[in-house]
């Protein structure tokens, strides 16, 4: 059996947390492993990314913006009439599933590496652009065309971001300096990712495990749309990858992405544009139920979904 | 007490971090010339923040000022924001030098 190790190591992060251990990871760690993780995600994208021309690129990037508008769209749907939330809910959970996780999408490269199965790296790209649309969306489902004046420092914080800037900049550097240039960096950010990236789960385990005491403010019903709405996502993501051409790993990975809820970008942005949304409501589905479900199980559905899509 | 000991008031919000930028915006609106930031964690009526990740984490604001300025800023504080986000305001007596630097 082929276990991967983000897995035990996201485990003893909520068992951690459930038997109310004093683990603590100094918040400077999980601030540096995060900046390294986008660094070293984007990096590796860009140096792929330099040898396909901006041209023939362009259709996929098209396809991803508008897959990253319709998923919060789907969504929203889905939690009005289904869940029967309250408009601002509604739209603030929706962002969340429009937009992207980084970790997912690192977990599900670690898988296929893993496993030895070949992806674009430059899928990379996709991640950073995936952040952005699903936010705007919900605040539009929100706010409706009347914004207001908080929209404009709302967008300009999440294109600011820090997930954005460091995923686009290890893009540009990656595709600058090229396989050469990234040589001498590469025991940094290449050798030591899968490491970083266990010391990560360990923390998001605890985050993990605390949101899980918190589901019940949630509701059954939004624990089902935490389940259902990555595997139909992922599915949709995967399908779409197919459909672009990528390799099988690479639309797995596209599944994947689709599949992810953001809990950093989303959760920052709904807080401050749609304040009436509870995200004591949102975060526990988001962080306790489908993160672990798309490391869990999500990955390795997505994946025979795009092997049986290749068939 | 030292003559050059002057009254002020310190007003400290508690808050989620994500209103920084709000409050820094409403001090500056108000007058005061200044303010100190910190990030804490605790527990109240709306639930503990363990502040353990970056979409959990709570800050202390303070602001040294005279009581008009700090009515000003509690107001629309309050007004703006209590609805909506956990918040707790208090306010002290507090002595400083160099009075020209709090309004």
């Amino acid at each position: 059996m082929n276990l991967d190790p983000v897995i035990p190591f996201l485990l003893l992060g909520i068992l951690a947390r459930l038997v109310k251990s004093d683990l603590r990871l100094p918040e400077a760690l999980y601030e540096a492993l995060s900046v390294y993780l986008l660094l070293a995600l984007g990096l590796k994208g860009g140096v792929e990314l330099a040898k396909h021309p901006a041209a023939g690129l362009l259709p996929q990037v098209l396809a991803v913006i508008a897959l990253g508008l319709v998923l919060p769209l789907l969504a929203f749907a889905g939690l009005r009439r289904m869940v029967g939330l309250d408009r601002p809910n509604a739209a603030a959970i929706a962002a969340h599933y429009g937009s992207v996780s980084v970790v997912t999408f690192a977990a599900g490269v670690a898988w296929l590496e893993t496993r030895g199965i070949a992806f674009e790296a430059y899928l990379a790209l996709f991640l950073a652009i995936l952040e952005v649309p699903g936010i705007v969306v919900g605040v539009l489902l929100a706010r409706g065309l009347r914004v207001g004046a908080g929209f404009g420092p709302m967008l300009r914080e999440v294109l600011t971001g820090k997930s954005v800037l460091l995923l686009l900049g290890g893009l540009a550097i990656g595709a600058l300096l090229g396989p050469a240039g990234l040589k001498s960096t590469a025991p940094l950010f290449v050798d030591l990712f899968k490491g970083a990236l266990c010391l990560f789960m360990l923390e998001l385990g605890l985050v993990t495990g605390r949101q899980l005491s918190q589901l019940r403010r949630s509701g059954p019903r939004l624990v089902v749309f935490a389940v259902l709405t990555p595997l139909l996502f992922g599915f949709a993501g995967a399908a779409l990858g197919n459909l672009l051409g990528l390799s099988v790993g690479g639309a797995a990975l596209l599944g994947t992405l689709a599949a992810s809820a953001s809990y950093i970008a989303a959760p920052a942005a709904m807080r401050v544009a749609v304040p009436e949304a509870n995200p004591g409501i949102s975060l526990p589905i988001v962080l306790g139920v489908t993160f672990p479900f798309n490391v869990f199980i999500g990955l390795e559905v997505y994946h025979a979904y795009a092997v049986h899509l290749a068939r | 007490m030292e003559p050059h000991w002057h009254a002020r008031k310190l007003l400290t919000i508690i808050a989620e971090a994500a209103l920084e930028r709000a409050l820094v915006a409403e001090v500056r609106h108000a007058g005061a010339l200044g303010y100190t930031i910190a990030e804490v964690r605790g527990a109240g009526q709306a639930g503990e923040r363990a502040g353990d990740w970056e979409g959990e984490r709570s800050i202390e604001f303070r602001v040294v000022c005279d009581e008009a300025t700090a009515g000003v800023i509690a107001d629309r504080v309050m007004g703006r924001y209590a609805r909506d986000y956990s918040l707790v305001l208090y306010l002290s007596d507090v002595q400083v030098r160099r009075a020209e630097r709090f309004t």
